[in-house]
């Protein structure tokens, strides 16, 4: 029996795979490109997927919007086409007759304020909200405080600076809390500040928002008791969709609008949103293992068929071989060996350069330290991957190996 | 040491080839003997059973006492492994190994430590007159160089028997003497068993004993 120990064995498979290099190499390459895509496309895959999914960061995922449009059917003798506005009192009207609806925050909204502190100004939109808005879009606050119930009980006038205004505002740093800064023509005490980048928000984004409170807002800007949506979420173990007609029929009752006028009460349920994001993230895998197992199993194929040449090529050797004494299970045994040499050779650089590539992505999306997205794959991955060209080099290798043990000595006189 | 009795080999095909039919020979130990025959007599079949590469369908052989019959792929490698040496007319080096891994190789299956089977194949080659050559790859050696180097092989593992198949064929004639003497000389000096395939009557004219093979039947003298 060949000893496993014996350094001549592993030789005797280099010397093989070496003679022709340029072959090996070449079938090689079919296997290293299969792993290199395989595992760069997980990879890849897995930061597409945080990347799309940080843009719901923060975001209840049962959540919906509820915001106003001009009527579109006729009701109670007006007309359809009719402008409304969705007042303070359906937020307690919501709240009394929807009890599965667990926050409820209504929004006011203002763009294009002048905000100025010191000799820096900026630009940004203004936002009226009560504390329960932070349950919905989950702010990331880094200095101070969101919003509390004393600001709007005293109508405090206070407000949260979203991070690009903080960084116009204050260019060197530092904890904002306590300064004064003038929106339009009011002054406002900041209170804290929302580095929260999630890109789903509700009017506007929150690094170009102030946050204020609701009551001072409908003051500040003489809107009454107008509000322009609202922003709930619901109880758990209750969808959105299932209670959708009762919040819209709630609302329509307050404002004399047709219960089944869609358009008019517009309900945004974000489950469907998510709904399209997991069936996308579903597709994007499945395309994923289907092309990097594909072309990984199509460089085994290659590997599988140039050993079928090399051993047809080397039926004298292997003949000879046989009539001093090898028995067929070790000429199994080496081309077996071979082939998963090749295959893990190909495969191990095919899977380091792989790393190699999804780290230097990684770090090009690395700020301050800080990873925004991963696109490096688990150690587990890269493990499960190397097993995987184990277990793809012996298939590979067992036909040709079949092939060589049919080799009788005497065929390799006769090929003489 | 080797003995058939009533060995038949049919070649089964479209047309079956009644090869061998009913060999009676007997080989002593230590005796050099050289089979002739013309092609199509039998002569290869009859080599190639006698080197267990193929198996016969009737009668018995017995090589140094063993019975050598339908044997599995892996017995009969290890026989061959053990008990015969093979020399080749075209040699059979494997080319892209050096001299002395050619040499090496049959104790390399045999599962011989590395430096033992190393400096076994060391001694074989000096014995051939090849240290200086070890290290040579057979195509950068001569057509006696490599039938030396393959002489040294057939002897590494110590077999009771030689099987040699036109081992001069390939070589000129000077050369062809060289190998026959060296041939004799290991046959008288280490009384092994020799069995030499050939059509050319000087080489069989060297040996102790002809044996003479037509249309599958050992002619008696």
């Amino acid at each position: 029996m060949i000893k496993f120990i014996d350094i001549d064995t592993y030789h005797e498979l280099l010397d093989t795979l070496l003679r022709n290099k340029t072959r090996s190499l070449l079938t090689g390459f079919g296997v290293f490109w299969g792993v290199f895509m395989l595992i760069l496309l997980i990879g890849g895959g897995q930061g597409l997927k945080e990347m799309l999914s940080k843009n719901f960061e923060g975001f209840a995922t049962n959540s919906a919007m509820v915001w106003e449009q001009p009527t579109t059917l006729p009701y109670h003798g007006y007309k359809k086409g009719r402008t409304w506005h969705l007042v303070t009192n359906d937020v307690q009207r919501l709240r009394q007759q929807v009890p599965e609806l667990d926050v409820i925050s209504p929004i006011l909204s203002n763009w294009g304020s002048t905000i100025v502190h010191t000799d820096h100004r900026t630009t940004g939109s203004m936002k009226g909200v009560l504390p329960e808005y932070a349950r919905v879009e989950a702010p990331s606050i880094r200095y101070g405080r969101f919003i509390d119930n004393m600001d709007i009980a005293q109508r405090r006038k206070v407000c949260v600076i979203g991070e690009k205004i903080y960084k116009s505002l204050f260019p060197a740093g530092g904890d904002p809390s306590g300064q004064y800064i003038r929106i339009d023509s009011t002054y406002y005490t900041v209170v804290g500040v929302d580095v929260g980048t999630s890109n789903i928000n509700f009017n506007g984004g929150s690094e170009e928002t102030v946050s204020i409170p609701l009551s001072l807002m409908q003051q500040a800007y003489n809107a009454g008791d107008r509000i322009d949506m609202m922003a709930i979420t619901v109880k758990p173990g209750v969808t959105v969709s299932s209670i959708t007609p009762r919040i819209r029929q709630v609302v329509a009752r307050g404002h004399d609008i047709d219960p089944a006028d869609e358009s008019a009460v517009m309900v945004f349920n974000t489950e469907v949103l998510f709904g399209v994001m997991d069936n996308l993230f579903a597709g994007v895998d499945l395309l994923i293992w289907l092309v990097g197992i594909g072309t990984l199993l199509a460089g085994a194929i290659g590997v599988s068929n140039i050993m079928m040449v090399t051993v047809r090529e080397r039926t004298t050797e292997i003949g000879i071989r046989r009539a001093i004494g090898a028995t067929p299970r070790m000429i199994l045994t080496q081309i077996i060996s071979e082939s998963i040499l090749l295959t893990a050779v190909a495969g191990m650089s095919g899977i380091l350069l792989a790393v190699l590539t999804l780290q230097a992505l990684q770090l090009g999306s690395t700020t301050d330290g800080i990873v925004e997205t991963h696109y490096q794959v688990t150690f587990a991955t890269a493990i499960g991957a190397a097993l995987l060209l184990a277990v793809l080099g012996t298939l590979a290798g067992l036909a040709p190996a079949a092939r060589a043990m049919n080799i009788k000595p005497v065929d390799a006189m006769r090929d003489e | 040491m080797i003995d058939l009795h009533n060995v038949h080999k049919t070649y089964r095909g479209a047309q079956p080839l009644h090869v061998l039919k009913g060999i009676e020979l007997h080989i002593d130990r230590g005796e050099l003997v050289s089979i002739m025959g013309a092609s199509g007599s039998g002569k290869s079949t009859l080599l190639n059973i006698l080197g267990i590469l193929d198996d016969y369908d009737e009668g018995e052989y017995h090589l140094d006492g063993t019975l050598i019959r339908h044997l599995s792929e892996t017995r009969a490698a290890h026989y061959r492994n053990h008990m015969i040496g093979f020399i080749f007319q075209s040699f059979n080096l494997i080319g892209f190994k050096t001299a002395v891994e050619n040499v090496e190789l049959p104790l390399f299956y045999q599962g011989v430590s590395r430096s033992r089977r190393h400096q076994l194949a060391m001694e074989g080659l000096e014995r051939m007159g090849l240290t200086d050559w070890a290290q040579h790859y057979p195509n950068e050696m001569s057509g006696g160089q490599r039938q030396r180097v393959a002489i040294a092989r057939a002897l590494i593992a110590k077999p009771s028997i030689i099987l040699a198949d036109e081992p001069t064929g390939a070589l000129d004639s000077k050369t062809g003497v060289e190998v026959m003497e060296l041939l004799k000389q290991l046959n008288h000096d280490d009384g092994i068993t020799m069995v030499i395939v050939t059509h050319d009557a000087s080489v069989a004219a060297q040996t102790n004993r002809v044996i003479r093979i037509k249309d599958g039947l050992i002619e008696q003298p």
